[in-house]
Parts: structure tokens; C-alpha cells; sequence
């Protein structure tokens, strides 16, 4: 991403980072929040004397901002070590816990992993469980989940929206649905908690899983809404914290961030998502302008930062490495960039051919972009096509 | 995550194009990745006179067939089928375990190219080649 001058000092080329839905970089104030829990209240929360009490109090504030992030009450929120874990605690802690006799739960294709690999363990373990496809938008019909719920259903999970094409779900709806019904509604809101409204007592959510690291705060941390009466078997056993819903010394100043973090994005969600939802809608219509490129996801319902692509007769992991050379970092669903050599699971749900999900192109637009960063993306990105597509024995460039 | 050559050839490939009147024309894919391979050979007195490529898929596809054109270029045929896919990750300083596959499809791309030199010319391909090209009907390989 740099370039080295004649005399080998390595110069930095300005990083235009939009894989904001991966990660985003912590916020300064995060930051500065988090400090005084390393070296001066560095008490264990748990502890009775002075500095520990900091310790607590902070740990109670950051509670209580981020169950406003979500209309929550503070004495719903649990703090755990990240998304994956809040996922892994809803599902397990549902469908283990010993007061519950039901079998059968539902949930979606599109999941991210934190979903979907703990439900087919549990299907190993002997529960059941329904992947509801979606259409070519990414979205889940409500009535074809309404088919699938038997008696026997003890929970539905579905993603409050999607982290590789920004698709908002039909939350609400499914939550009323699941109320009615007495089945337990959980949502895994880690791609969408800071970047939209969410109230989680209006839409009847019973579970939401949410990560700090997606809007500003730290890795390492996140926390699992448990609606008040709804009992969980917990994951992580121990000393007891968090009620015992969450075992282990709390990660104070892990907390403290998350907490700074659910406050910043409360305060301005609405002025952020408008401005970056106009940064969104400018790349899409410059990079619409490249032939054989197609927006995935919900034209409407989507997050107000994500705008990912398929372009055809170009690979994505080479449109990233290139991309990369050029300061812009972004991201791929394709097979040659992952491990397993599988390409995405969403896009394949999504009904988007194989040949075409190769050339899949995330981009994640964050608080810190600007106007200018967008610009040089759509001033970049038709030359690196271009370039990969002069290079392929699939594309004709007649046509 | 790549190395200094493979990121070379892959930002400034070697041989990109296609040859019109090739005296063999090789083209492999991977399925499952999705990356495809295609070589053109002109040849004179058996040496490979000139080389051309054309690749889709990731940075070390792209690699791996450059390398594999600079490696055949000037090369008689005799010497161009003893092309593994050792040689061209050896070349390229290495490749992270997951991409090697993409080495030995372009092992295969020129032998497969070979291969239709060959067919045109009346000669029999296979006991001389062997890879047919086609992935999906392959035992295995040796890495």
C-alpha cells in the first residue's frame, strides 16, 4: 500500500479503508474513554474496595448506554467477548436450556457463520433445523417462515441485516409473528446495531446479538440483549459475573469503549447514516456505469454503508489486490479468497450464478469516509476492470 | 500474504495475450475455485518460439501463468512437458498452501497446450503428456 522512495524510506499512500463492515477503527473517544481502565481503575469490578468501584460504575454506564442503543433496560444487557460469542450463547442457551423441550429451530441461509455453524452442531447434537432460503434480494419472506413453525419450534434466528450485502430484514414483522406464537425471536443485529434504528421492545425481539467493533468501539467485546423473564443456559461458566449469565472477569475497559462507542452512534445515527446512505448511493452510480456490473442486495432496504457488486469476466481477489494498490481496501466474495475455496454462501443463496459470484466486489462505506474517497474509488475502479477483463479468456469486449 | 515475485507478476504479467495462428492452444479450468487458463504456443524446429496467455481468476492464477509462459518461452517441447508445478511456485519464491492448486493448473494449461500441438501435428498426445487438463478426473498430483 506504500511505496518505497530512492533513499528506502517507505512512503505511505492515503488508505481509503471501506471494509468497514469487517471492522471499523476504534473512535478516539473510544480510546480515550478506555485508558484510565488500564492503569488507574484497573480494579476487578467484583472486588469491595476503591478502585474497584470506578471499575463498576463504569461498567454499569456502559450498560446503560448500550441497552439505549437499542431500547433496551440496562438490566437486559450481558456483556460477553463478541458477536460470535452473543450468537453462540442465543442459540445454545435456547435450545440447551434445560426447561426446554422443543426440538426444531429456524433460521436463515444467508446467516453469517456465528450462526450458522453453531445450529448445525446442534443438528449433530440432535435438534432440528430449518435454513429458510431467501430471494434474489437477499430478503426472507415472513410467510414462509410462518410454514415452517410447528409446536415443536422453540426459536427463530434471523439477521436484523446482512454483512455482505447489506439487506435489511423484515425484523419487526418476524417479531410480532414469533410473539404471537410463544416461540423465542433472536437477531443477530452485529452488522446492524449503530447503523440503524433499532428498538427492540417495539419490534418484540426476545435476543439481539451485537459487536463493538462494527461501530467504532473495540475488538474483543460484545453483548447479547436477554429480554427480561427469558431464561438462558449459559455458555461460559465461572465466577458468576454478569448475573452468571457470563462468566469471567469483564473486560472493563473493553466494556467502557463499547459503552463510549453505543453512545456516539445513538447521538448520531441519524446525521451519519444520511451522509454515508448519499456517499452509498454516489459510488453505486458510478460504478454502475462499468458494463456488466450489478448491485446485489435490496435497491432500498439496505444498510446505509454497504454497496457490493458482481462485475463480470474479473475475479474478485484480483480486483482487491489491485484495488489494494491503490490505497482502497476493500472486500470479495469470491472462492479464491477464502480458505475453503467456497465462494459466498450469502450470494449463492441469493440465486447469483457461480461464474458470476467470482467477481463479487464488497464495499462498506464508514463514518471516517468522505466525498473524495468515493471519488477516487469510481475514478480507480473502471481502469482495474478494465485491465483484468483485457486479461481474461472469458471476456469478449465486443459484446 | 503473497511474495514479492508473485505480486510482481501478477501486477505486471509476463506474455498476456492470445496468438492468432498458434500451432497449440491449451485451456484448463478449475471448477470449484473458478479459475480458468489459456495458453497459445507457436513452435518452429520443436522449440517454443513465442508464448501467450490468457487468465481469470486470483493473483496467483495470474502468477503462476505468467511464470509458466517465462519458464516454456524459448524452451523445445521436450524440455517444456518436464514443466511441474513445483518449478513454477519455486520460482515465484513460494505460495501460501491454499494457492498451490493454482501452480498445478498452470502445469496443466501448457501441457495441455502441448498436448494439441501435438494432436494437430498427427502425433499421440497422451503417452507423452498424460493430464488431459480436465480436474474433475484427476486422481491427484504431486505437490
Amino acid at each position: 500500500m506504500g511505496r518505497k522512495a530512492r533513499d528506502g524510506v517507505f512512503i505511505m499512500k492515503k488508505t481509503i479503508y471501506v471494509d468497514n463492515a469487517a471492522t471499523t477503527p476504534t473512535l478516539k473517544p473510544v480510546l480515550d474513554a478506555m485508558i484510565p481502565f488500564f492503569c488507574e481503575h484497573y480494579g476487578n469490578p467484583s472486588a469491595m474496595y476503591g478502585v474497584a468501584g470506578e471499575a463498576k460504575e463504569a461498567l454499569e454506564e456502559a450498560r446503560r448506554r448500550v441497552a439505549a442503543l437499542i431500547g433496551a433496560d440496562e438490566d437486559e444487557i450481558f456483556f460477553t467477548g463478541g458477536g460470535t460469542e452473543a450468537d453462540n450463547l442465543a442459540l445454545r442457551g435456547v435450545m440447551c436450556a434445560p426447561k426446554n423441550t422443543r426440538k426444531h429451530m429456524i433460521t436463515t441461509e444467508i446467516e453469517h457463520h456465528a450462526i450458522l455453524h453453531p445450529a448445525q452442531q446442534l443438528e449433530r447434537e440432535g435438534f432440528r433445523v430449518t435454513y429458510m432460503p431467501v430471494d434474489d434480494k437477499g430478503r426472507v419472506s415472513l410467510s414462509a417462515i410462518a410454514d415452517e413453525a410447528t409446536p415443536d419450534t422453540a426459536l427463530i434466528s434471523v439477521m436484523a441485516a446482512n454483512n455482505e450485502v447489506g439487506t435489511i430484514e423484515p425484523i419487526a414483522e418476524i417479531g410480532a409473528f414469533c410473539r404471537g406464537r410463544g416461540i423465542i425471536f433472536h437477531t443477530d443485529a452485529v452488522q446492524a446495531a449503530g447503523h440503524m434504528k433499532i428498538d427492540v421492545h417495539e419490534m418484540k425481539i426476545d435476543l439481539l446479538s451485537m459487536s463493538a467493533h462494527k461501530f467504532g468501539g473495540p475488538k474483543g467485546v460484545g453483548a447479547i440483549y436477554i429480554r427480561r423473564g427469558i431464561r438462558l443456559l449459559p455458555l461460559v461458566l465461572g465466577g458468576g459475573q454478569e448475573k452468571g449469565m457470563r462468566s469471567g472477569t469483564e473486560n472493563t475497559a473493553g466494556i467502557v469503549g463499547m459503552g463510549m462507542a453505543a453512545k456516539i452512534a445513538a447521538e448520531n445515527m441519524e446525521e451519519d447514516m444520511k451522509r454515508v446512505a448519499a456517499l452509498r448511493d454516489k459510488l453505486i452510480k458510478g460504478v454502475l456505469e462499468i458494463k456488466k456490473t450489478r448491485l446485489t442486495g435490496d435497491p432500498e432496504n439496505r444498510l446505509p454503508g454497504t454497496a457490493s457488486f458482481v462485475i463480470e469476466g474479473v475475479e474478485g481477489e484480483s480486483m482487491v489486490l489491485l484495488l489494494n494498490e491503490e490505497g482502497i481496501c476493500a472486500a470479495t466474495g469470491s472462492a479464491c479468497s477464502t480458505a475453503s475455496l467456497d465462494p459466498s454462501h450469502v450470494l449463492t443463496a441469493m440465486h447469483i450464478p457461480h461464474e458470476i459470484v467470482h467477481g463479487s466486489l464488497r464495499i462498506s462505506i464508514g463514518v471516517q469516509n468522505t466525498e473524495s474517497d468515493i471519488d477516487h474509488i469510481i475514478a480507480k475502479l473502471p481502469g482495474i476492470v478494465a485491465r483484468l477483463r483485457a486479461m481474461s479468456p472469458m471476456w469478449n469486449e465486443e459484446i | 500474504m503473497y511474495s514479492d515475485k508473485v505480486m510482481d507478476h501478477f501486477k505486471n504479467p509476463r506474455n498476456v495475450g492470445e496468438i492468432a495462428d498458434a500451432d497449440g492452444v491449451g485451456e484448463v479450468g478449475n471448477l470449484k475455485c473458478g479459475d480458468v487458463m489459456k495458453i497459445y504456443i507457436k513452435v518452429k524446429d520443436d522449440i517454443i518460439t513465442d508464448v501467450k496467455f490468457k487468465t481469470f481468476g486470483c493473483g496467483a492464477a495470474v502468477a503462476t501463468s505468467s511464470m509458466a509462459t517465462e519458464l516454456i518461452k524459448g524452451k523445445s517441447i521436450e524440455d517444456a512437458i518436464k514443466l511441474t508445478n513445483k518449478a513454477v511456485v519455486e520460482a515465484l519464491d513460494g505460495l501460501p498452501p491454499v494457492k498451490v492448486h493454482c501452480s498445478v493448473l498452470a502445469e496443466e494449461a501448457i501441457k495441455s497446450a502441448i498436448a494439441d500441438y501435438y494432436k494437430k501435428i498427427g502425433k499421440d498426445p497422451t503417452p507423452i503428456i498424460g493430464c488431459s487438463g480436465n480436474c474433475e478426473h484427476c486422481p491427484g498430483h504431486s505437490m
